[in-house]
């Protein structure tokens, strides 16, 4: 019988770094005598000195405990699978998904290419959601409601009544105060068991590193150049995946960075002169449009979460929504950029206003003035 | 020799709010002077004063970004389809 069996993050480093693996077996015992020969000193994580499985590591088939069915012997069929769950004291402990997370994500969960390893997957990654602006709040609201585990949002400014035609996660009663507050209320309304974690200030080269180190994943929902070129940075010097998404009127644009697979710099050298490219403050912007994009770059991260699908790697999406058209464009990683070019001549942050020649918009300038 | 031109929404001010154009030239850069002659003020939207196209900007032929097949110089052919595709920065 063949089984995939779950490796919490504790035991991971015993498997190659995996989350889930195979093993082979008639029964549970079978199994993890099948894992010990693939990766050996597997057992002796879970063995105690007489050999049975230690009082502090529980063993699930296809989610029940085996206490509740016959122990190590509980026989196996092909396709099962083996949760292997020690207990930790405090911290992030092993992902055991309650009884209101599996009625929650039973969509997910009925999917081949979710089920509950890959819920408990998404469960337990993290994601940074750079602005809770139009992009931001469709990507953190979807994002919230698959269940990753833990969303930052970095945002200085307060929610304004002109914000509300298209930035779904704040409403009329939140004008006047914080976006990341107007937006946590709004994500654990929709998913209390989303840890929101609220970053209220303008990223900067300063705490760039601080902040985006602290996640899995990165979702740029910027509305200025400096701060795209910042996170394009910073994602690609901690080999954080970036997924990109940019909106202009009628007009989108996403894509996915993975490091050593091209950047922002790969696409675009060097930012307009400031005035050259409108801002959607300044030009406007369709708020539908935000939702197209917005949930683009969120499916985007649970296919990387679920490592199912194609990611959109290498390939810019553009958006025309006058003409209704989607068109896939190539992204190269260029030999010659400086950040993750052949011989990059960026190590480390750089004065990012300095380099678009405008100022990051801060609370003082919401739009850089 | 008839090449469909993909023109983005900034730039659309320019050809009467058209979102694709047809334009003729042996290669790109002889398309934008072709553009620049219906169109005028395309050239300077799209290229510098040394000439060279704007850095911000990105010309794919057929898909492909110009600046890793021949830049100005690459080759035309009846059918192709050049796409215009500018930095965007909006995400609010």
């Amino acid at each position: 019988m063949s089984v995939s069996v779950y490796i919490p993050t504790p035991f991971r480093h015993l498997v190659g770094n995996r989350a889930s693996v195979h093993a082979r077996g008639a029964n549970v015992m079978e199994a993890l005598s099948d894992l010990d020969t693939q990766f050996p000193g597997f057992n002796a994580q879970l063995m105690d000195a007489q050999g049975h499985l230690a009082r502090h590591i529980n063993v699930y088939v296809n989610q029940v405990e085996i206490e509740n069915l016959q122990g190590a012997a509980t026989p196996l069929n092909d396709g099962d699978e083996i949760a292997v769950i020690p207990a930790l004291a405090g911290g992030a402990g092993p992902t055991v998904m309650t009884p209101e997370m599996v009625d929650r994500y039973s969509r997910h969960l009925i999917m081949p290419q979710v089920g509950s390893a890959g819920q408990r997957k998404i469960i337990e990654s993290s994601a940074l959601i750079i602005g809770a602006g139009g992009l931001g709040s469709p990507v953190a609201l979807y994002l919230a409601l698959a269940g990753i585990g833990k969303i930052g949002i970095v945002d200085f400014d307060v929610v304004d009544r002109s914000n509300l035609q298209r930035q779904i996660l704040h409403v009329t009663d939140s004008i006047g105060i914080p976006k990341v507050d107007s937006a946590k209320a709004r994500l654990n309304a929709h998913n209390p068991n989303v840890e929101v974690v609220t970053h209220e200030e303008p990223i900067t080269s300063d705490n760039a590193f601080e902040i985006i180190g602290q996640y899995d994943y990165v979702i740029n929902g910027a509305d200025n150049f400096a701060t795209r070129y910042l996170v394009n940075d910073a994602c690609y010097l901690l080999k954080k995946p970036l997924i990109d998404g940019s909106i202009l009127m009628f007009d989108g644009q996403a894509t996915t960075y993975l490091p050593g697979k091209g950047c922002y710099r790969c696409l675009y050298p060097a930012p307009p002169p400031p005035g050259m490219v409108p801002s959607c403050a300044e030009a406007g912007v369709l708020g539908a449009m935000c939702a197209t994009i917005g949930s683009i770059q969120a499916t985007e991260v649970l296919k990387l979460i679920l490592g199912v699908g194609e990611p959109l790697v290498n390939r810019l999406l553009l958006y025309d929504a006058l003409s209704l058209e989607f068109r896939v464009v190539k992204v190269r990683r260029d030999p010659e950029c400086p950040l993750c070019g052949d011989n990059p001549t960026i190590s480390e942050l750089i004065d990012y206003e300095v380099f678009c020649g405008a100022p990051i918009p801060h609370r003082e300038a919401p739009f850089g003035g | 020799m008839a090449i469909t031109v993909r023109i983005p929404q900034p730039l659309r001010g320019l050809t009467g709010n058209l979102s694709t154009v047809d334009a003729s030239g042996a290669d790109l850069s002889g398309c934008i002077s072709n553009l620049e002659a219906t169109y005028p003020g395309m050239q300077q939207r799209l290229m510098d004063e040394t000439g060279q196209i704007r850095r911000f900007v990105n010309i794919y032929v057929n898909g492909d970004d110009v600046r890793f097949l021949d830049g100005l110089g690459t080759a035309l052919k009846d059918g192709d389809e050049v796409s215009i595709v500018p930095a965007v920065a909006g995400g609010s």
